[in-house]
């Protein structure tokens, strides 16, 4: 979010620099049940960004003092590979993989059923590999197809996806340099069935209409995100007979 | 919250081998959590479905069964979840002055108290029966509506596991893999080893090192195969192997 005017990256035919229309999203490959040992897994390749998520459990929660007695407790680690962006990341939480830790987990309760869970907790960890801007949308999304893999009664998938504002132009799913340079952005967790916005954060200004239009085009992304989720999860589980 | 059950499938049902569209599974379909399944009315609802307005909605990935009037979700995976009566093996991952706690595999440990542990342990003396790390054979005696269970040593055959190894299964797989007993017998019969079954997908298995071998082989396969149950028939069929 430089908001470095006059770095072009849209010219006037609307294309971008890698060559998408304003809607268009980066190519996305998922798989699940990545991880043997793990409960439930997924990979998420979203354009750069490269993305494992893991569940384990539902187990006994630890230390007691974090469990409800009414429900589950959704124990959501978000971090980045030391080696994931050009500059090395320190290893270990930042106040950056807390915040997303805490909105992944608040995205994700919304449509876990917790409560079927009482004092147990569901680990899920999502590490980042490679990164290359919306991160967070890659996270909740394979996050969500992890879930669904572990056998965790859910209503729904969740479904992340990002459109922002560069050189005054309303884009869908932010790459590097128009997450660096760009100025907006518009992350949003979408339910894939029911359409409930189960997150959202924005970050930059944008006008009502902008604010329209972005939310029109994250939209717009969730129904062939879906299609590739369903068809990962089927192809992991022996899909159609 | 109408309708939805996060316990296993119950023995009928997992035994109707035409609920499932043959024994492979064949026929049905792999749902997804979200998935719009039609109107409910007239229709009983199982396992792994929810009701909303009228409409019912998957909650787990699985296969989906139609069975008479009644439909349920075979689940892909799922955890153990405790009833009164079944035979379970716990490891001992806590120990009070009076009670120890065990991992049965579920969401949940389950408490065994002193009184129905093995032998007579004195208060404050329950680590020297039984430590932190012990394997115990042990069954279900209650469970309550938060989920805790206890479980009981009292009862013929329960007692501390000190040789052989324990093995997991997919609990999702035990009642359509081992429901009628055969493949059981024959792992038995094939690999000339004793095995115990207990129902929270846990397998003790005893015999010489190359007979345990070829079980734990056996039973690597099966976890291989497990998330599509259409894998069932492959998979009793690597239980039927003999031993080379």
């Amino acid at each position: 979010m430089g908001g470095y005017g006059d770095v072009q990256m849209i010219d006037e035919n609307g294309i971008r620099v890698d060559g998408r229309t304003a809607e268009g999203i980066r190519p996305v490959e998922i798989s699940a049940g990545v991880i043997p040992v793990a409960d439930g897994s997924a990979e998420v390749i979203w354009g750069g960004n490269h993305v494992i998520a893991a569940v384990y459990g539902p187990m006994e929660a630890h230390p007691r003092k974090i469990q409800k007695q009414d429900r589950a407790v959704l124990d959501v680690r978000y971090n980045m590979a030391p080696f994931s962006t050009t500059d090395r990341i320190r290893p270990g939480f930042n106040r950056r993989s807390r915040e997303i830790s805490k909105v992944t987990a608040e995205a994700l309760d919304s449509v876990v059923l917790t409560e079927l869970y009482p004092r147990s907790k569901i680990r899920v960890e999502i590490e980042v590999i490679t990164a290359e801007a919306g991160t967070r949308c890659a996270g909740i999304t394979a996050a969500s197809v992890a879930l669904a893999d572990a056998g965790i009664p859910m209503t729904d998938l969740v479904i992340s996806v990002a459109s922002g504002k560069i050189n005054g132009v309303v884009v869908c799913d932010l790459n590097k340099e128009e997450d660096n340079y760009g100025e907006a952005d518009l992350p949003m967790g979408v339910c894939a069935n029911s359409g409930d916005i189960v997150f959202l954060q924005m970050d930059g200004d944008l006008s009502q209409d902008e604010f329209q239009t972005a939310w029109d085009y994250n939209m717009g992304a969730i129904a062939p995100v879906h299609e590739i989720m369903i068809e990962a999860l089927k192809r992991s589980n022996g899909g159609e007979q | 919250m109408k309708g939805l059950s996060v316990g296993r499938l119950g023995v009928e049902q997992m035994n109707d081998q035409n609920a499932l569209g043959g024994r492979d599974g064949r026929g049905t379909r792999l749902v997804t959590p979200g998935a719009a399944l039609g109107a409910s009315e007239g229709r009983r609802i199982g396992h792994g479905i929810l009701e909303n307005d009228g409409q019912m909605i998957a909650v787990k990935l699985g296969r989906l069964i139609e069975s008479d009037n009644e439909v349920s979700i075979l689940p892909s995976h799922t955890r153990y979840t405790p009833r009164p009566g079944d035979l379970v093996i716990g490891v001992v991952e806590a120990v009070q002055s009076n009670l120890w706690f065990l991992d049965i595999n579920a969401p949940f440990n389950a408490l065994l108290p002193m009184s129905l542990g093995p032998g007579k342990a004195e208060f404050g003396g329950a680590r020297n029966v039984l430590n932190v790390g012990y394997t115990v054979l042990c069954r279900i005696q209650e469970v309550d509506e938060t989920h805790s269970s206890v479980v009981t040593m009292k009862g013929l055959g329960l007692r501390r596991i000190d040789s052989g190894i324990v093995e997991e299964i997919p609990p999702h797989l035990m009642q359509s893999l081992f429901a009628s007993g055969d493949a059981l017998k024959t792992l038995k019969d094939s690999s000339e080893c004793r095995i115990i079954l207990a129902e929270n997908g846990r397998m003790w298995v005893n015999g010489t090192h190359t007979a345990m071998s070829d079980v734990i082989s056996k039973l690597d396969q099966i976890r291989s195969m497990s998330r599509d149950i259409s894998n069932l028939d492959s998979m009793v069929e690597v239980l039927q192997t003999e031993v080379q």
